[in-house]
């Protein structure tokens, strides 16, 4: 079988996959993410990029993604249908593709009106599930989103969705990675897990419809920093649950990092050997990148799997 | 109907510094209704604009009109005599209202006293709500009679995306998520098997995105 990339190959041998997040700077030095990227190499499958996350003008997550490459680390490119209508989509898709990049997450984005250019205009011109849709069509049929053919070099990716367990309605967000997956989501990573009891629910509907049979379902974590931080997602970031004891657990701790990384761990270990259907996890470490390896390495996770080109 | 809000009253003043004479131009038609541009509005506004300039010595003359429709040729030409010596019109319509007035009177300064903002109607007094998003293609049918195009902040034709929460919309706690809405109806009516099929990539083309529009009924045009 040929993969379209190490991320599928990673999943698709059975193996339980680690992806991480990198999120390009407000600035034009890509210092900051090769040194994070170097650091994180050995101990992930893959890495996300970010395509201005929370709306605040970055990096472009396709021009990160070839410092990311230059370093070793598979990129798994951001695309949010916030900025780009389907002619500038289709045309990154083409560069991602162009310069390697194999690995696409096609998601909403969040509305630019808490990011750093609160009067710009958002495009969405398509939806997310339409997004999934089309690069699959494109992959597969050949056929650019107008349905025009494409005569050759089609950009074969492996097409990355998101779920949120978290937001509502409950019982809709499992109908929707359904269609997700429908639309041709390979892989799904989810919003960050806090409420476990709730993750629990819904993979139970997801293995009810067999939908860990049909896509690969990675647990998103983060590791917490401080209460303060578990507070703020708390109350300020909509679809996002944090319990209270989460808050407290790290409040009353000694040395809150420990305990986030520790609570982290914790995480980890209990969705690998609890959670059926669970093919791997995704550590959103938040402007923390290089506490990833610890986390790695400690859940038993490294060394990474390993391919022949 | 289509609801506008005043401009501030220093900003329509700021339009018009350089004239001694104005008209203003109520309408009796939708901005009448949301209350920003009506017969009495049109009053108080040329009040507050004298009282103005009053205060700063340099006393402005107004005259005021409402046209039933300022959308319609036929009962704008009812000002043609009063529009014969003021220096500029303020129209209290809406943006449609006001590029007929300029568009009759090529020769004045015509300006905007409201924001347009959307179509929609109030939900309780005094509170008024976007609900269509005038897209050109109508998907109301497939979304339980709620526009996801205008009224999702994210326009999104398979929600509801991942910052839905509580019923609200990730921009607000004040904003209802369509699609929080577009479910419970779906819901409600034994529909929810219709969410299930992917709309596919809409064809804005019929939005303004296909160009200025027009809307053309051949069995009705006239000569
Ligand atoms: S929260 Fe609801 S209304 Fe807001 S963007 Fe998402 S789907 Fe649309």
């Amino acid at each position: 079988m040929k993969y379209l990339s190490k991320l599928q190959q990673v999943l698709e041998t059975g193996n339980f996959a680690v992806t991480a997040e990198i999120g390009p700077p407000k600035h034009a030095s890509a210092e900051g993410v090769r040194h994070h990227a170097h650091m994180m190499k050995d101990y992930v499958d893959a890495t996300n990029i970010t395509d201005c996350q929370t709306a605040i003008v970055r990096i472009s997550s396709i021009a990160t993604g070839v410092h990311v490459m230059d370093c070793g680390i598979e990129p798994i490119v951001q695309m949010t249908c916030r900025d780009r209508n389907r002619i500038a989509m289709q045309a990154d898709m083409l560069g991602a593709y162009s310069l390697g990049m194999r690995n696409l997450l096609c998601l909403s984005g969040d509305h630019q009106k808490f990011g750093n250019h609160p009067t710009s205009k958002n495009v969405y011109d398509v939806d997310s599930m339409q997004l999934i849709y089309l690069v699959k069509r494109m992959r597969d049929e050949k056929k650019f989103f107008s349905g025009e053919e494409i005569k050759e070099h089609e950009p074969q990716f492996f097409i990355g969705a998101v779920a949120n367990p978290f937001a509502d309605p409950f019982e809709f967000r499992v109908d929707r990675l359904e269609k997700k997956v429908e639309a041709g989501a390979q892989f799904i990573q989810t919003q960050c897990i806090f409420d476990m009891e709730r993750f629990e629910r819904f993979m139970e509907m997801v293995r009810e419809r067999g939908l860990h049979e049909r896509t690969h379902i990675l647990a998103g974590v983060t590791p917490l920093k401080s209460w303060r931080g578990a507070k703020y997602m708390q109350s300020n970031v909509s679809g996002m649950i944090v319990p209270e004891e989460i808050v407290q657990r790290l409040k009353s701790a000694e040395d809150p990092k420990k305990e986030g990384v520790d609570l982290c761990i914790e995480q980890i270990n209990y969705i690998k050997d609890n959670i059926k259907g669970v093919h791997g996890v995704h550590v959103m470490a938040i402007a923390w990148e290089e506490i990833i390896p610890e986390i790695v390495q400690r859940c038993g996770l490294y060394p990474r799997p390993k391919f022949e080109d | 109907m289509i609801v506008a809000q005043q401009k501030p009253l220093q900003e329509i003043a700021d339009m018009v510094s350089d004239c001694k004479k104005v008209l203003l131009v109520g309408c009796a038609g939708c901005v009448t209704v949301c209350l920003s541009g009506g017969e009495k509005e049109t009053e108080v506004m040329s009040s507050a604009l004298r009282i103005k300039r009053r205060l700063e010595e340099n006393p402005l003359t107004t005259v005021t009109f409402t046209a039933t429709r300022q959308c319609d040729p036929e009962y704008i030409a009812e000002m043609d005599e009063m529009v014969k010596d003021v220096d500029a019109i303020i129209s209290l319509a809406c943006g449609v209202g006001v590029q007929y007035v300029a568009e009759r009177y090529s020769d004045k300064w015509v300006v905007p006293a409201l924001n347009t903002n959307f179509i929609g109607g109030s939900t309780v007094h005094g509170i008024w709500e976007e609900k269509c998003g005038l897209c050109g293609d109508c998907v109301l049918h497939k979304t339980g009679g709620i526009c996801p195009i205008i009224r999702c902040s994210k326009s999104i034709l398979n929600g509801p995306c991942g910052g839905s929460q509580y019923g609200k919309c990730e921009i607000s706690k004040d904003t209802d998520c369509a699609w929080a809405l577009i479910y419970e109806r779906m819901k409600t009516l034994g529909k929810l098997n219709k969410l299930m099929e992917i709309q596919p990539p809409k064809d804005w083309s019929t939005s303004r995105d296909g160009g200025p529009r027009r809307a053309t009924r051949e069995d009705v045009i006239i000569g």
